[in-house]
């Protein structure tokens, strides 16, 4: 039995545009381990945000298969790797993409409404995790009336609220200034080392990267360990 | 449960940015509102008219037209046989007068209130019987004519309709001036349309001495239609057609038909536009929120939530536009009272706009259909897009 959490095997993702066909993933193996913190970098196009879209059950890979504590992802229906995706990942996006019209109360909370936990169990988790992230005050508040630091706190809380083992991190801090970008990281890291969450991070920022346990360099859709 | 969570969230979240999208919103909302109040004005329009004629008939009375008539324009019937229905079995009696009347039914022109030309307007010839066949009839002002007399009464609706018919008035029928004397209601029948004379009277102004237009009966119970039916029909050369008033006004009122087919074929036209209206509406609507979308598909919320979802939001602007619809055709037509040509008869009817539940239901059904089509695609899209394209769309 495998020690990894994530086991990627020969995958490959490729694209038909115009008659010609556009490789994106080119034949990619690899292994993440339970509690580690990736950092994936590379120039854009790479493939980088392909291979987190298909370890968080976002998309399928043309060939190849995606092993993730022993589940086949390719293999499962568009229902099933909904459910898989509610309680196996939680996402975190360059944008935040909270939802407008929703406070930070219930925006960490839409992925506990997947969940059969009665609304005072769910608030009370909504409570802790933003505890968790340093915005106990601001629940109540919707993303126009909170800084871009704290919407992106508000979605790592999300992305926490249903104690997912896998974190995805698309750009995370690619819309924030350095210091709030270092207080995220830290944050990440805070998850990492004390929740025991496995974090992929795509980054293009050097200094980012640096926070994980390892980086990976993808180029033309093949990956190079530094 | 928890698909029941899902979609209500994604509702409670569509419907909570409505208001920030209140331009595409209102045009759903008004393209609806518009085909339903053609729609309901139209079918209460016939609801009214249907309503008017068909509260006339009654199954125990009769009506006597020539063989091979369809209207009482078109009959005439001997004095004579007037007689011979007198004496047949089947008819109810008082003091021993059988309740049978001959009516003379003919055309008068008159001017109606605003138009520049003159319309048709029923004149009935009756005899003093008539109004023990029909008890419902009424005098609300004045008086009623004295028989052998150029004087009417006229019909509530017709006085709304037509100039010049206030009591005291005299109007100019074939060379004659006759007066009016009185104004009857009837529960709101066609007979509330029309004017009344005395029969011998109209009979001498119209030239038609010794013939009437059709028979009235009363009869002594609606199950001794067949008593008189038969007697009739078997009686030698007596060729006269018998009809329970309510088939015969049933049939007089295909004019209702024509409108209820006429507003629903106007109505369908125009919510074919609003369907589009609709999709277009919706289509931005989703376009707009395919990040949130995106966002939520990749949360764990399913597709089929995200359909049902949308297709409430359609749903629910559908449900305020037919609301709307049905609200503007309320407060503009309801009751109004209007007039047309009846069918067979070629005189005007009065009649009243009826806004009833049942016209608003049609009207509501027809405002779910469009906002069930116009959401489909856009919300079968919605839930089909591909999660890491809607999530690119920033």
């Amino acid at each position: 039995m495998s020690n990894n959490l994530i086991e990627v095997d020969a995958i490959n993702k490729t694209y038909e545009r115009g008659g010609e066909t556009l490789v994106v993933l080119d034949d990619l193996s690899l292994n993440v381990p339970e509690n580690d913190f990736l950092a994936l970098m590379g120039p854009s196009g790479s493939g980088k945000s392909t291979l987190l879209n298909l370890i968080g059950g976002l998309d399928s890979p043309t060939s190849g298969s995606v092993r993730i504590k022993g589940d086949r992802l390719e293999k499962m229906s568009a229902s099933a790797l909904s459910n898989w995706r509610a309680s196996n990942v939680g996402f975190i996006f360059q944008f935040y993409n909270l939802l407008p019209v929703l406070t930070a109360n219930k925006n960490v909370e839409l992925p506990l409404l997947l969940t059969n936990l009665s609304s005072s169990k769910r608030k009370e988790q909504v409570a802790t995790v933003l505890n968790l992230v340093g915005l106990d005050d601001r629940g109540g508040h919707k993303p126009n009336e909170l800084s871009g630091g704290q919407q992106q706190r508000v979605a790592i809380a999300r992305a926490l609220v249903s104690d997912p083992a896998i974190l995805v991190c698309d750009e995370p801090t690619g819309d924030l200034d350095r210091e709030t970008a270092t207080e995220i990281l830290e944050l990440l890291q805070i998850l990492n080392r004390d929740l025991g969450k496995t974090i992929l991070m795509v980054t293009h920022d050097p200094v980012a990267a640096d926070a994980a346990k390892r980086i990976l360099y993808l180029d033309k859709g093949k990956l190079t360990e530094s | 449960m928890s698909f029941f969570r899902q979609v209500l969230a994604v509702t409670m979240m569509n419907l909570k940015t409505i208001l920030e999208r209140s331009g595409s919103s209102i045009v759903i909302i008004v393209g609806i509102a518009g085909s339903v109040a053609v729609m309901v004005s139209l079918l209460a329009m016939a609801e009214g008219l249907n309503s008017t004629i068909a509260s006339t008939g009654q199954d125990d009375r009769v009506i006597i037209l020539r063989e091979g008539s369809n209207s009482e324009l078109s009959s005439g019937v001997g004095m004579q046989e007037i007689d011979i229905v007198l004496n047949s079995p089947g008819v109810e009696t008082i003091d021993g007068n059988a309740l049978v009347s001959g009516e003379l039914f003919v055309i008068v022109d008159l001017k109606k209130k605003g138009a520049e030309g003159t319309s048709n307007l029923p004149l009935r010839g009756v005899q003093p019987m008539s109004f023990k066949i029909r008890p419902e009839l009424e005098i609300i002002e004045g008086r009623n004519f004295r028989s052998g007399t150029g004087e009417v009464i006229v019909g509530k609706g017709a006085y709304d309709q037509y100039e010049g018919l206030e009591i005291g008035n005299k109007i100019k029928i074939r060379d004659n001036f006759w007066t009016v004397v009185g104004i009857f209601s009837s529960d709101g029948d066609v007979h509330e349309s029309e004017v009344w004379a005395d029969l011998s009277v109209t009979q001498s102004a119209f030239r038609r001495e010794g013939s009437a237009s059709s028979i009235s009966v009363k009869l002594e119970d609606k199950k001794t239609f067949d008593d008189l039916g038969g007697y009739i029909e078997t009686y030698p050369n007596l060729d006269l057609k018998v009809q329970r008033e309510s088939d015969f006004y049933e049939d007089q009122s295909s004019g209702a038909d024509l409108i209820k087919y006429f507003g629903l074929t106007i109505s369908i036209i125009m919510a074919i536009g609003a369907v589009f209206a609709a999709l277009n509406t919706m289509y931005s609507a989703v376009s707009t929120r395919l990040v949130e979308i995106g966002t939520l598909r990749a949360i764990g919320f399913n597709g089929s939530s995200v359909l049902l979802s949308l297709m409430l939001e359609s749903m629910i602007l559908a449900t305020i536009g037919g609301l709307l619809g049905a609200l503007i055709a309320f407060v503009l037509f309801n009751g109004m009272t209007v007039s047309t040509l009846a069918g067979g008869s070629f005189t005007q009817t009065a009649f009243a706009f009826a806004v009833t539940g049942e016209v608003v239901k049609q009207g509501m059904i027809l405002a779910l259909v469009v906002g069930f089509f116009g959401g489909l695609l856009p919300a079968f899209n919605a839930a089909r897009q591909d999660i890491t394209t809607a999530l690119r769309s920033v």
